[in-house]
């Protein structure tokens, strides 16, 4: 949900008891005021009856509310001296609205000429079940209103408010470490968001020159590590034709001279995969992937007959792409020789290419290898202790930097698989 | 024949010069950019292995003067970057060849007989070992004179073995010359071994024997 939405949410929802409450004290409220204002009317009408009494008595037979809207009944001194003037509701029969409505009626008491009457006033009531219906009807247009209100506020206000904080959060979605490209920060008079932005860009700032550094460090770390590494190796193939050295010796020098070759090969590796990242690898022609693949294939010859596999390439239509030949030859040597080295001896592995597409199977391991590691550096997946446990590091580093896909699967065999997006 | 190693790491050097002087070259060494210059100006020499960075001055600078002497053939670029910018512009300038550190001492030696050879004999001479005659022209390989067919692997690695020829050759530098860069991860060399198995076959009339040295490598011998 949206940071807008999300304010305009609470504030709807605060707004739904606050108008409810309000409601139910202004009703009453209300109420008050209109008794208040119809027992002052109903006071005001017996004065004036009294009044009219005194000139024309006739009124004190009127006994029926039916033709008036006051009556007067004879009562005794006694009755007279304990009578309590009151207002109370009823209902009555409306000859407009043929119905009996609310009315309200004021008992009181009066003197004339020595007889004793007891005097009610009606007038009509206003009616409070209409009243309700229309005050709600009322409060939730205005509900609907303020709330309408609140959206529209939010959007145009808050939107222009929290625009720095926008603008910064589209920066950050953009940004990638290893582009180096800088955040573009605009002004702001918000010390908030001055604070946000100032922060932000030293964040990235920093990660930025400690991603460079860290390259840097891994090429820099890889080239000075070539010259002591030619230098043992060398000196240990010169020791080896060494007259005086004895078997053991000699076996000696060969474990040593294998474990440089396995640093070796690591640190070429290291320094392949600056090289794809720098995007080092420029000249580009279209790639033929089936030549490429059998290419590759009689490389390996010899090992995968030693392993007693055979590998079969099936081709439904050809696959070419723009991409340098080196690159696309280490991407699918790569790919190949995992399938190689990690296979079960005695199995088969099939590539299959189709027009966009590029896919290798192989039997290893009967469970599936771990997604989300398998293409990180140093990951070795299987027990084989040789390996480098970058091959699948690089070949990924390559599909990610030349828009291909690489994706893994576990379908009773591995499954590697090349696409052109 | 005369070699100039142009190289500022000491140890790296005399690897290079002892390994060159087993096969009888003699070797001179520079190991600066002004002493190379010296040396370059009054000297020629058939074969220079020239470090690109060098403590004062660029390999490339000094393969440009050797170009406007009119002395760059024979040069071998040997270093540490394995940039392929780097390799680019020394074959532009003239270099004939480019080896990446680290390397083989059977690498080193085969890619200075191979500049040595090409510059000399123009591919045709017949390379003699035994009673083995080899024209690397038409790669084609006879057995007193009657000649012997062998496929690409099996054929590398006899002249690879002879131009190594009477020195250990690890399996590892063989793998990787034969079978290139990618073989390098095979949890053995163990496969090699079936190639050797064929090659030995093949040679059964001829008076080489290719010696296998322990778990190590091979090596090329006359048979006596």
């Amino acid at each position: 949900m949206r940071l807008l939405n999300h304010t305009s949410k609470y504030l709807s929802l605060l707004l739904l008891p606050v108008i409810t409450i309000w409601a139910v004290l202004f009703y009453y409220a209300m109420l008050d005021e209109i008794y208040d204002s119809l027992d002052d009317g109903l006071d005001n009408q017996k004065m004036l009856l009294v009044k009219r009494a005194e000139t024309d008595p006739k009124i004190l037979r009127h006994t029926d509310f039916n033709k008036h809207v006051y009556t007067f009944n004879k009562i005794s001194k006694k009755k007279y001296d304990n009578f309590k003037e009151s207002y109370h509701d009823t209902l009555m029969f409306m000859q407009n609205e043929q119905d009996f409505e609310p009315v309200r009626i004021y008992e009181s008491t009066l003197m004339h000429n020595g007889a004793y009457y007891s005097l009610k006033v009606a007038t009509s009531m206003i009616e409070e079940d209409d009243l309700l219906e229309d005050l709600i009807t009322h409060l939730i247009g205005l509900y609907l209103v303020l709330v309408l209100s609140i959206l529209i506020l939010n959007n145009i206000l808050l939107k222009r408010i929290w625009k720095p904080f926008y603008r910064l959060i589209d920066q950050l979605k953009n940004f990638r470490i290893e582009k180096s490209e800088p955040l573009v920060l605009h002004h702001t008079n918000i010390e908030e968001f001055k604070l946000l932005n100032h922060t932000v860009q030293r964040l990235t700032q920093k990660s930025s020159e400690s991603f460079i550094a860290q390259k840097q460090f891994i090429e820099n770390a890889s080239h000075e590590l070539q010259t002591p590494l030619a230098i043992s190796i060398n000196k240990l193939e010169l020791l080896l034709e060494n007259k005086d050295i004895t078997e053991n010796q000699l076996n000696d020098i060969a474990v040593v001279l294998e474990n440089l070759g396995r640093l070796t090969r690591m640190n070429k590796s290291l320094l392949l995969l600056s090289k794809i990242e720098n995007l080092q690898f420029k000249d580009e022609h279209l790639v033929d992937f089936k030549m490429l693949t059998e290419k590759i294939i009689y490389d390996f010859d010899d090992f995968i007959a030693h392993r007693k596999m055979n590998i079969v390439v099936a081709q439904s239509e050809n696959l070419t792409y723009k991409i340098n030949e080196d690159i696309a030859a280490i991407l699918l040597t790569n790919l190949i020789k995992n399938a190689v080295f990690h296979g079960k001896p005695s199995t088969q592995i099939k590539i299959d290419i189709t027009k966009n597409s590029w896919e290798i199977m192989s039997y290893g391991e009967l469970e599936p290898l771990d997604e989300s590691k398998i293409f990180a550096r140093f990951v070795k997946v299987t027990t084989q202790k040789k390996s480098t446990g970058l091959g699948l590091a690089i070949a990924k580093a390559i599909t990610d930097k030349y828009a291909l896909t690489l994706k893994y699967r576990y379908d009773s065999s591995h499954i590697f698989k090349i696409e052109v997006s | 024949m005369k070699i100039l190693i142009v190289e500022d790491e000491p140890q790296m050097l005399e690897n290079m010069r002892q390994t060159l002087e087993q096969e009888k070259y003699n070797v001179e060494t520079a190991t600066t950019f002004k002493s190379a210059l010296d040396k370059l100006g009054v000297y020629d020499y058939d074969c220079i292995l020239l470090d690109i960075s060098l403590p004062d001055g660029n390999g490339l600078e000094l393969l440009k003067q050797l170009k406007k002497l009119g002395k760059v053939d024979g040069v071998i670029i040997v270093s540490a970057k394995d940039s392929l910018d780097d390799k680019l512009k020394g074959l532009d300038l003239g270099a004939d060849d480019y080896l990446p550190k680290p390397f083989h001492m059977a690498e080193l030696n085969a890619r200075v007989k191979a500049i040595l050879r090409r510059r000399y004999f123009e591919g045709n001479k017949v390379i003699l070992f035994g009673n083995l005659s080899i024209e690397p022209e038409n790669r084609t390989v006879k057995i007193d004179e009657e000649e012997i067919l062998l496929n690409r692997k099996e054929y590398d690695i006899l002249m690879y073995l002879i131009t190594n020829k009477n020195r250990l050759v690890t399996k590892a530098a063989l793998a990787e010359h034969v079978w290139g860069d990618n073989i390098d991860q095979a949890d053995s060399f163990d496969f090699i071994y079936s190639q050797i198995k064929n090659l030995r076959k093949k040679l059964q009339n001829a008076n080489v024997k290719i010696e296998a040295i322990y778990g190590i490598g091979y090596k090329l011998d006359n048979e006596q």
